[in-house]
């Protein structure tokens, strides 16, 4: 049973820090299809970019962080670049990487986004590239939805709802 | 004089030898012998309980365990493994009915007793440990798990661990390993053999 709690945090404003763009590699990394059991959310059309699959998860009592995930598609002739996240949940949104290393979990901030090159599909999945939310204001809870608003380099701007999925690893929890 | 100094020489020779014999012998004894003097997961260390009791090695003994390296400021990796543990715990059913898991923070100076109690209460299992900063850092040596702080742009800091559950015996004793994201199946009989002994 998830408890659910009050949370003395203070209620932080939309923390806009813009995140540096240059030209770097972040390169895709492929999914863990656990999405597979995450909600489906609207496909969603940027300019040449559509963006699918939005989902985040539900927080554990005092998660102060949560990951989001989601698959761009580049249909045009150009690359594109997701060179900022935002989000009124959290005092920070970055965009991060993880990727176990041995047996050690590590995860880096990717500072000058993610690229989309022309035709290709990059997805943002658990245990890989990930919208990290930093300094949750409020709980995530299972069935809701939270906006985010992401920044591409040439598509510009779109706030999309990330669909609340269940705790971890998008699988039901089993209760 | 020739015949006194080969015999002494000989008998150098005999006593060379025979040091190296026991040396080799000592040496081989020796190697074997400290990994269970030293064994992983053997250690003085003392954590503390969201209750605030002390935890020792000791607690682990007469009990099968898995057991989490982990902090709450960790998106990923840390919910999908508390949720994957209390599965296991599920499909097991009565075989795993004495069996405990535990999530040792990585991240003490952050996860408070309380706050790591809170984190994992809702899997109704899984028991959280921290501790101050010291018997941590001892109980990570000792397990040979990795816990480095890594810091983010905005003065902040994220953690890079040991993302697999170890398993210990009944003794308390270092058993094998699952990675993260193991095979559910794998998982589960790696468990049932430990359960088994």
């Amino acid at each position: 049973m998830i408890r659910l709690f009050a949370r003395a945090l203070l209620a932080s404003t939309l923390a806009l820090s813009p995140i540096a763009v240059s030209a770097h590699e972040a390169g895709a990394k492929p999914a863990h299809g656990a999405e597979a059991h995450a909600p489906a959310g609207p496909v969603v059309t940027l300019g040449d970019l559509e963006i699918s699959g939005a989902f985040t998860r539900a927080t554990l009592p005092n998660a102060p962080v949560g990951g989001g995930f989601l698959t761009i598609t580049n249909k045009g002739a150009a690359a594109d670049r997701l060179v900022s996240a935002t989000a009124p949940i959290a005092k920070e949104t970055q965009i991060h990487e993880m990727a176990l290393e041995g047996d050690v979990m590590k995860m880096r901030q990717l500072t000058d986004g993610i690229e989309i090159a022309a035709g290709e599909t990059v997805t943002l999945a658990p245990g890989g590239l990930h919208i990290m939310f930093m300094g949750l204001n409020t709980a995530l809870v299972e069935g809701e939805k939270v906006p985010v608003t992401l920044t591409f380099e040439k598509a510009g701007t779109i706030t999309i709802d990330l669909a609340i999925g269940a705790a971890a690893a998008a699988k039901s929890m089993g209760h | 004089m020739a015949k006194p100094l080969s015999r002494l020489r000989l008998v150098l020779w005999v006593v060379v030898a025979a040091f190296a014999v026991t040396a080799t012998g000592l040496y081989l004894f020796g190697a074997t012998r400290p990994t269970e003097a030293a064994g992983i997961g053997h250690g003085d260390y003392v954590l503390t309980t969201a209750d605030g009791q002390n935890f020792t090695r000791k607690n682990f003994n007469g009990h099968p365990s898995a057991l989490f390296f982990g902090f709450t400021h960790c998106p990923d990796v840390c919910p999908t493994t508390l949720a994957e543990m209390t599965a296991w715990k599920a499909a097991l059913g009565d075989d795993g009915k004495d069996l405990k898991a535990y999530f040792i923070t990585v991240d003490p100076e952050r996860d408070t007793p309380e706050i790591i109690g809170d984190y994992v209460a809702w899997t109704d299992f899984v028991t959280g440990l921290t501790g101050t900063p010291e018997e941590i850092a001892k109980a990570t040596k000792a397990w040979a798990a990795f816990a480095e702080k890594v810091p983010l742009e905005n003065g902040d800091y994220t953690m890079d661990h040991t993302a697999s559950v170890f398993l210990l015996n009944r003794d308390g004793e270092f058993e094998g390993t699952i990675a993260f994201r193991e095979n559910t199946d794998t998982a589960i009989g790696k468990l049932q053999k430990l359960i088994k002994g």
